[in-house]
């Protein structure tokens, strides 16, 4: 397993996301709520680039009439044809279990710890004072 | 969006070449068909705007769960709505996809819908030069389609006839929902127009005629909306038939655009069945229905049928016949179809290409 | 005469159970000793009985709506005979219990009120005519379906008895069956362990498709099926089935072969929109297994036999079909009423099984006449 330095926490603020290649993948990174969170860019039903959907939250209801709202801005709507995917667990929302994007694990490191680790930025160059986001494949 | 835009590298496996009988072009601004209208009808959309019979003069009756039914990457960096801006069409569809032709079906303000006859047919005039002007001579693969405003046969026959001899124009553009079921003999001048100058009929899904969306009244969820443009195209199917119109015009050509496939064969078995028991009050229709889709009648693949098994949506080809099918992606609406990924079933490279491009060669005579 | 028992599946149609018998009102005089004063002296003084309430969706000598051989020769009603409808079809499949579906034109009068009388008075005269003659024989409750507070107390008028087993609506009426407004019947319905039948029929409210009026009869009836998938689609939308867990819809006459289209389209449609109704959190294909069902005549295929298990084999599910004839409507010949060369067990449930799980007053058979509430 390689870790890869993808983006500075600030290139990527709350709500926002980030389109970057990792190892030849398209992958996006969304943050939600300081969070960080990251599935690949491909669409499991038509190809489309996924991480352009809208981001939305997730609508429930517990009879016909009543819309309760909750997890705004977890998941990614296809751009496309509109399937929700679960920005924490890369699931559909329609077939959880037969539709899913691929999702990667990221974590928070700061600088100076990843200078002195053994990692592969490929975009830019780290340095101590700042938080970056790290993926692993 | 703060989103970095790569260029996605398409799969090398298939070498695409498509014929997309479905994009629909869009306006920058409603101005730029005031070159091609009268200023009559230029103040009069400005004063008026669009008549219909619905609640919404401008919106359709549901909203759709994407704005303006489109794909959210469609949105040009310049502005504009989805398919306004050409370079984007191309980058986006055109080029990655192999689009050797693709056909327009322009379907803003609606034409054959308005109730003012006059200004439905001026729009159709203006839009059919607006389509060549705007559109096909700035890139060569695209085609043009004839808009009639159909409640006005007289005009509509009339722009048949002028633009009949314009290779720019592949086909007649018209929506379902027309004031009464498309087959009826009010719009039989039309269909002879076509013959008389080889245009093929097309039926796009829309339209909007003051009749509810169903038989037993108007749904309230675009979800249903959305499911019943394949009962409409039913209806206009066997309106075509039960008229007895492919016998007045047995060179008559229709092609059932965006439509859905699922049920072509239940509805030609279900048009069989009670002929047999019904001919007595259609003594015009002398064959079995099925035979006159079948001879008659294309259908574009989009919406692309998802029947959760990829045997069953090759038992529907077959029962359909994959000479009928045409495909088409719906560039940019929301429901687009790509050409490498919306079939779910391995087809042979055969039948691909068939259904990409070889079907809709014959069928719009690119072969000759 | 020929063995009725050798046409159809290979384990015979005896003790088949009906679900689509349609027994015809002769004329309104037959209706007159279950109407109020008022409604009587408005038959006299305005000659409603002179009126026929046939429906436009059901002409009454059309070739569809009565089998030729089955059209009395006196030129009666077809299906206005009990003893007819037993030679034809009771006793010669040794049905064991048969569905009467009314359709008259009691509810499809624009008054609220009109209706309302003439559905009571239908189903009174349904119960001592032909349920208090012939044991096997069940019926759907007709009811006014436009007025939700005259439809219900209709429906309550017969929950205590139990040979009604079923509440019939036409496919088209004033709203799409799942509005909320509807929902008062769906819910007594549930209570009542009675499934809402929706037969092919329009009220004739709007044109019979989107676009418009047809010219002929042939495309309104053709234009039936779409009407099932137009308002199927309309209750899980609505969220009929959330609300009312229990609910069973039985789709009467209705064509089948629609169904693959209809549960591709619906699914994939769910799986782009569901954000707009929540409630509908599994794919319409499935709430559709749980909660539909479907008579078996008219099956519109050219081979019935391999339609049935293909439309099996789409909807993962044997347990949907029921067994009718639709008598007296043509939609079979000879004793054809299901085709031969079914599975013996796919045969036995569209037969007997089905419809046993479907109408749960079915089985409680020989109750007591109707008990004032």
């Amino acid at each position: 397993m390689t870790r890869h330095v993808v983006a500075t926490v600030d290139q990527v603020p709350p709500g926002q996301r980030l389109l970057v290649t990792v190892a030849g993948r398209e992958i996006g990174i969304f943050n939600i709520d300081g969070e960080f969170f990251a599935v690949g860019n491909r669409c499991p039903h038509n190809g489309a680039s996924l991480c352009k959907g809208r981001i939305v939250g997730l609508v429930e209801a517990s009879q016909p009439g009543s819309y309760q709202f909750s997890r705004k801005g977890e998941f990614l709507r296809c751009p496309w044809h509109g399937w929700e995917f679960d920005l924490r667990t890369g699931k559909s929302w329609c077939e959880p279990d037969r539709t899913k994007v691929r999702s990667y694990e990221l974590k928070v490191e700061a600088g100076e710890t990843l200078v002195e680790g053994d990692l592969r930025a490929e975009t830019f160059p780290v340095s101590v004072e700042k938080e970056y986001v790290v993926l692993e494949l | 969006m703060s989103i970095m835009d790569l260029d996605r590298k398409s799969p090398a496996k298939h070498r695409l070449q498509v014929i997309d009988c479905d994009i629909h072009p869009a306006m920058t601004s409603w101005k730029e068909i005031h070159p091609y209208l009268e200023k009559r009808w230029i103040d009069h959309l400005a004063v008026y705007g669009s008549h219909l019979r619905h609640a919404f003069s401008e919106a359709l009756s549901h909203p759709r769960m994407s704005p303006d039914a489109a794909r959210v990457d469609a949105y040009p960096e310049e502005g504009g709505p989805p398919g306004s801006s050409l370079d984007l069409m191309r980058k986006q569809h055109l080029d990655p996809n192999g689009v050797e032709v693709g056909m327009l079906i322009p379907l803003r303000w609606n034409p054959g819908s308005q109730r003012n006859l006059d200004f439905g047919a001026a729009l159709t005039r203006a839009m059919n030069t607006w389509q060549v002007e705007r559109w096909v001579k700035q890139d060569p693969r695209l085609r043009a389609s004839v808009l009639v405003a159909q409640e006005d046969t007289d005009a509509s026959v009339a722009e048949i006839d002028a633009r009949g001899g314009d290779p720019n124009f592949t086909q007649i553009l018209l929506l379902p929902r027309t004031d009464e079921p498309l087959g009826r003999r009010r719009y039989w001048p039309i269909f002879e127009a076509a013959v008389r100058n080889n245009l093929p009929i097309t039926v796009h899904v829309g339209g909007t005629n003051g009749h509810p969306s169903t038989g037993g009244g108007w749904g309230s969820y675009y979800m249903e909306e959305h499911h019943m443009v394949a009962q409409a195209m039913q209806a206009v199917m066997a309106s075509l038939v039960f008229e007895g119109v492919f016998e007045r015009f047995p060179q008559l050509r229709v092609v059932i655009m965006e439509g859905g496939l699922g049920w072509i064969p239940s509805l030609s078995a279900r048009m069989d069945k009670h002929w047999n028991r019904l001919r007595s009050e259609v003594p015009h229709v002398k064959r079995p229905p099925s035979e006159y889709v079948r001879q008659h009648v294309w259908f574009t693949t989009q919406p692309m049928e998802e029947p959760g098994s990829a045997a069953a949506l090759l038992d529907l080809f077959d029962r359909i016949g994959w000479d009928r099918l045409l495909f088409a992606t719906d560039y940019p609406h929301w429901d687009y179809d790509d050409p490498r990924y919306s079939f779910k079933a391995n087809l042979t490279e055969a039948q691909r290409q068939q259904i990409l491009y070889g079907n809709a060669r014959r069928f719009y005579g690119f072969d000759k | 005469m020929q063995d009725p028992q050798a046409a159809g599946p290979s384990i015979g149609l005896q003790n088949a159970i009906d679900c689509d018998l349609h027994p015809a009102v002769p004329s309104m005089a037959v209706l007159l000793p279950y109407l109020d004063e008022y409604w009587r002296e408005m038959v006299s003084v305005r000659a409603l009985d002179r009126l026929n309430l046939s429906l436009t969706s059901y002409p009454q000598n059309a070739p569809l709506s009565c089998r030729p051989d089955w059209m009395p020769a006196d030129g009666t009603k077809a299906g206005a005979s009990l003893a007819m409808m037993q030679r034809h079809v009771i006793d010669r499949y040794k049905l064991r219990f048969g569905i009467l579906n009314c359709l008259y034109g009691a509810q499809v009068f624009h008054s609220e009120d009109m209706a309302a009388a003439f559905c009571r008075a239908t189903n009174d005269w349904i119960r001592d005519e032909w349920l208090g003659r012939d044991a096997r024989l069940r019926a759907s409750i007709v009811i006014p379906a436009h007025n939700t507070e005259l439809a219900v107390q209709e429906i309550e008028r017969r929950a205590n008895d139990f040979r009604f087993v079923q509440v019939l609506m036409l496919v088209s009426g004033e709203v799409t069956l799942g509005r909320r407004q509807l929902w008062p019947i769906y819910r007594l319905a549930e209570q009542l362990k009675l499934p809402i039948g929706i037969h092919a029929g329009s009220a004739y409210r709007y044109a019979p498709t989107a676009v418009g009026w047809p010219s002929y009869y042939v495309e309104d009836y053709i234009a039936q099926s779409a009407a099932f998938e137009n308002q199927l689609q309309s209750m899980i939308s609505e969220g009929v089935f959330a609300k009312f867990p229990d609910l069973k819809v039985v789709a009467i006459e209705s064509g089948l072969t629609w169904l693959s289209g209809f549960i591709w389209r619906a699914d994939k449609t769910w799986k782009g929109v569901r954000a707009e109704v929540p409630w509908v959190t599994r794919a319409p294909s499935e709430i559709l297994r749980d909660h539909v069902r479907l008579t078996a005549q008219p099956i519109d295929a050219a081979d019935e036999r391999e339609a049935i298990l293909r439309l099996v084999d789409h909807l993962k599910s044997d347990r949907l079909f029921l067994f009718s004839t639709d008598y007296p409507h043509w939609q079979f010949d000879e004793d054809n009423a299901l085709p031969a060369g079914l599975p013996d067990a796919l045969a036995r449930n569209i037969l007997f099984d089905n419809a046993l799980a479907t109408y749960p007053r079915l089985s409680k058979a020989d109750q007591p006449m109707e008990v004032a509430r």
